[in-house]
C-alpha cells in the first residue's frame, strides 16, 4: 500500500491526506474507547444531578414529599412544580435589607474579597523571601506546608480549641498584652473575623508555594541583564517579576477565589454559621436550608444553581479580564 | 552552603569585597546582612504561625482532662489515656470505614484517571480540547449544586448510609484533577519509547501497562494519594449523607467528643493527632511532585 502510493506522483498528496484522516479517526475511536469509563462515571454523577438539579429547583421537595425507600416500604415523591417560587425567593431576599439571605450576600463577597487579598499578599512575600538564597530554606519551605497537610476539619476544631471562651489560648494572649477579651461566639463581627482568620490561615501554603514556583521559572538572565542595565531591586521586580507573575498569578487567584467561595467545613465546624447567620456564606447558608429542619430540598437546588451561575460568570469575566490585560502589554 | 552561594553568584558577597569600591560594599554587607536578618525573623514568625494550632492539639492529647486549659505546652502531667479511651472506642470503627473508603477512592479515581490521561497525552484526536475544558468546569463545580440531587438519588436507591455511593462521589470529583496531574506524568515519558514497543508488537494497551506505566510509578503514587486525602478529608457530602454511627468516617466522627455543653478536648485531640500524623508526613513528601504535575514539569518545585 504504502509503495503505490509514493509511485503515484500527483495523486500521492491527496491519498496521504484520506489515509491522515482515516488515521485520525481511528485515534478518536480508540481514544474515547480509553476514555469511556470516566466519561460514563462523569455523566451519571455530574451531568444526572446538575439536570436533576436544576429539574428539583422548581419544585417545593423537602424532607416530608421525596421518595424513600425505607426497609420494605418504598415511597413515592410527592412536591410539585412551584415555578420559578424559589429563585424569586432567594432574590427577594438579597434586595430585602436586614434579612438573613441580604447580610449572608454581603457576608459572602467580604468573605472572597478579603481571603483573596490576604493570600495573595502573604503568599507573595513568602514567596518572594523564600526566592532568595538563605539558610534553612527547605526547612521552612516543608514547615509552611503543615497548614494544607492538616485536614481541614483537624484545623477547624484546633481553631476552636484555640478561640475557646473558657480561657482558650487566644483570650489568653490577649489578656497577657493587655487588651479585653473577644466573644468571638456571640459578637456577630467577631465571628466573621475569626473564620476569615483560619481560612486565611489555611490558604497561605498553597499560594506560597505555587507563586515560589512561578518566580523560580524566570530566567535569572533577566535580572542578570537588568542589573548590568542598572537597574535598582524596586524596578527589577516591577519590570521584570510582575509581569513574568501574571499568569501563574491569575491562574492560583482564579483557583483561590473558587475554592474560598465554596468553603463549607471551616464555617460550619467553627461557628456553624452563627449567631444568627452572620458568619454564614453562601455556600454554609444554601446547605443550612436544604438539610436542616425545615429540609427545603428544591429552595437548596435553587442555591445550587445560582452559586454555578456565579462561579461560571465570575470565571468568564475573570478570563476576559485576563486576556484584555495580555494584549496591553 | 553559604560558602557555596557567594561563590555562585558574581554579584554578591565575597567577590565583591575585592573590587575597587569598598565603602559602598561595607554598606551594602551591612544591608545585606539585616536583610537576611529580617528574612529570617518573618519566617520564624510564620512558621510559628503554621504550626501553632497542631502543637497545641498535640500537647492537648497527652493532658488530664483538669490540665486542658492550664495553657502549657509541655503536659504538667504527660498522660496515654485519651488514647488508650479514644482506640478502645468507635474511633477504630470509623479508622476501619474511612481506610475503606480512601483505598477504594483511590483504586476506582486511577482506574478511571490512568487510561483517560494516557489517550489525552499521546494520541490527537478530535474533541481532545473540548475535553479538557469540561474537565477544568467539573474541577470548579460547587459541592453545594451535586449534593441535594444526590442525596434524593440515594435516597431513592437506599444508597444514603452506604459508603459506596460515597466512594462514587469521590472518585468523580478526584478525577479530573488526576487525569490533568497524570496527563503531564505520562508527557515526561519519551513518545519514542511506545514507538519501540508498537515495533516490537505491542499493542495500545500493552504499551501503557507494560511500559509508560512502571516508568511513572512515583507520580501514579502522589496522585493516588491525593485521592486517598480527598476521601480522608471529606467532611460535607460524609456529614449529609451518613446517619448510623457504625458507618461513620473519621471527619464525621470526631465530632462525636463534641456535646453540646462543650467538648471532651482530650479525647478530640488525641483522635486528630492520630488521624492528621500519617496524612501529614505523606502529604509533605507528596507536595514536591504536586507542583511539578500541575505545571507539567515548566516550573521547578
Amino acid at each position: 500500500m504504502a509503495a503505490i502510493t509514493k509511485e503515484a506522483g500527483p495523486a500521492s498528496s491527496t491519498t496521504q491526506n484520506k489515509r491522515e484522516r482515516k488515521q485520525k479517526i481511528k485515534l478518536t475511536l480508540r481514544a474515547y474507547l480509553w476514555l469511556s469509563p470516566l466519561l460514563l462515571c462523569l455523566s451519571v454523577i455530574v451531568i444526572y444531578p446538575l439536570i436533576n438539579g436544576l429539574i428539583l429547583s422548581f419544585t417545593n421537595a423537602a424532607q416530608n414529599n421525596i421518595a424513600e425507600q425505607i426497609g420494605a416500604m418504598s415511597y413515592p415523591a410527592t412536591y410539585k412544580f412551584v415555578g420559578l417560587q424559589n429563585y424569586v425567593s432567594i432574590l427577594r431576599g438579597w434586595f430585602t435589607p436586614g434579612s438573613d439571605d441580604s447580610h449572608v450576600l454581603i457576608q459572602t463577597i467580604i468573605w472572597v474579597i478579603v481571603n483573596a487579598i490576604f493570600h495573595f499578599l502573604i503568599g507573595l512575600g513568602l514567596a518572594l523571601i523564600l526566592n532568595r538564597k538563605m539558610r534553612f530554606r527547605a526547612v521552612y519551605r516543608t514547615l509552611l506546608m503543615v497548614p494544607w497537610a492538616m485536614p481541614q476539619f483537624v484545623a477547624a476544631f484546633a481553631w476552636r480549641f484555640l478561640y475557646n471562651q473558657q480561657g482558650g489560648y487566644i483570650d489568653a494572649m490577649l489578656q497577657a498584652i493587655h487588651l479585653p477579651v473577644i466573644d468571638w461566639g456571640s459578637d456577630p463581627t467577631w465571628a466573621l473575623i475569626a473564620v476569615i482568620i483560619v481560612n486565611i490561615w489555611l490558604g497561605i501554603p498553597f499560594m506560597t508555594v505555587t507563586l515560589l514556583g512561578g518566580l523560580q521559572s524566570i530566567p535569572a538572565e533577566l535580572y542578570e541583564a537588568a542589573s548590568m542595565d542598572g537597574a535598582s531591586r524596586w524596578q527589577r521586580f516591577r519590570s521584570i517579576t510582575l509581569p513574568m507573575l501574571r499568569p501563574i498569578a491569575f491562574l492560583v487567584t482564579l483557583l483561590d477565589v473558587i475554592w474560598t467561595f465554596n468553603t463549607f467545613v471551616v464555617i460550619f465546624l467553627l461557628t456553624g454559621g452563627g449567631p444568627f447567620h452572620r458568619s454564614d456564606t453562601l455556600v454554609s447558608y444554601a446547605w443550612e436550608q436544604a438539610f436542616q429542619v425545615p429540609q427545603r430540598y428544591g429552595l437548596g437546588g435553587a442555591y445550587g444553581i445560582i452559586i454555578l451561575l456565579i462561579l461560571l460568570v465570575f470565571t468568564l469575566f475573570y478570563s476576559r479580564m485576563l486576556r484584555a490585560n495580555e494584549t496591553v502589554y | 552552603m553559604a560558602q557555596k552561594v557567594t561563590s555562585a553568584h558574581p554579584l554578591s558577597g565575597k567577590q565583591q569585597r575585592v573590587s575597587t569600591r569598598p565603602a559602598t560594599q561595607k554598606k551594602r554587607g551591612a544591608l545585606a546582612v539585616f536583610g537576611s536578618l529580617s528574612a529570617h525573623m518573618v519566617m520564624i514568625i510564620t512558621v510559628v504561625i503554621c504550626l501553632f494550632p497542631l502543637v497545641v492539639v498535640i500537647s492537648t492529647s497527652f493532658k488530664l482532662p483538669n490540665d486542658v486549659f492550664d495553657l502549657k505546652i509541655i503536659p504538667s502531667h504527660p498522660t496515654l489515656s485519651n488514647y488508650q479511651y479514644v482506640l478502645s472506642g468507635d474511633f477504630l470503627t470509623w479508622l476501619g470505614n474511612s481506610l475503606k473508603i480512601g483505598l477504594m477512592t483511590t483504586v476506582v479515581g486511577l482506574a478511571f484517571a490512568a487510561p483517560a490521561a494516557y489517550a489525552m497525552s499521546r494520541w490527537q484526536f478530535i474533541g481532545k480540547r473540548g475535553l479538557l475544558l469540561l474537565f477544568l468546569v467539573t474541577q470548579m463545580f460547587p459541592a453545594m449544586l451535586l449534593i441535594v440531587p444526590l442525596y434524593i438519588l440515594f435516597a431513592q436507591l437506599n444508597l444514603l448510609d452506604n459508603i459506596f455511593g460515597l466512594v462514587i462521589a469521590y472518585a468523580t470529583t478526584a478525577v479530573p484533577f488526576s487525569v490533568w496531574m497524570l496527563k503531564n506524568f505520562f508527557d515526561t515519558v519519551p513518545k519514542e519509547l511506545d514507538e519501540a514497543a508498537r515495533v516490537d508488537g505491542l499493542g495500545p494497551f500493552q504499551t501503557f501497562w507494560r511500559v509508560v506505566l512502571p516508568l511513572t510509578i512515583p507520580g501514579v503514587a502522589v496522585v493516588g494519594f491525593f485521592n486517598f486525602m480527598t476521601a480522608w478529608n471529606e467532611f460535607m457530602l460524609a456529614y449529609t449523607f451518613l446517619q448510623s454511627d457504625s458507618k461513620l468516617t473519621l471527619a464525621v466522627g470526631i465530632q462525636r467528643y463534641v456535646h453540646d455543653f462543650g467538648a471532651d478536648w482530650h479525647y478530640l485531640t488525641a483522635a486528630a493527632v492520630l488521624v492528621t500524623i500519617p496524612v501529614l508526613i505523606v502529604f509533605i513528601w507528596a507536595q514536591r511532585y504536586l507542583v511539578t504535575g500541575l505545571t507539567g514539569g515548566s516550573v521547578k518545585g
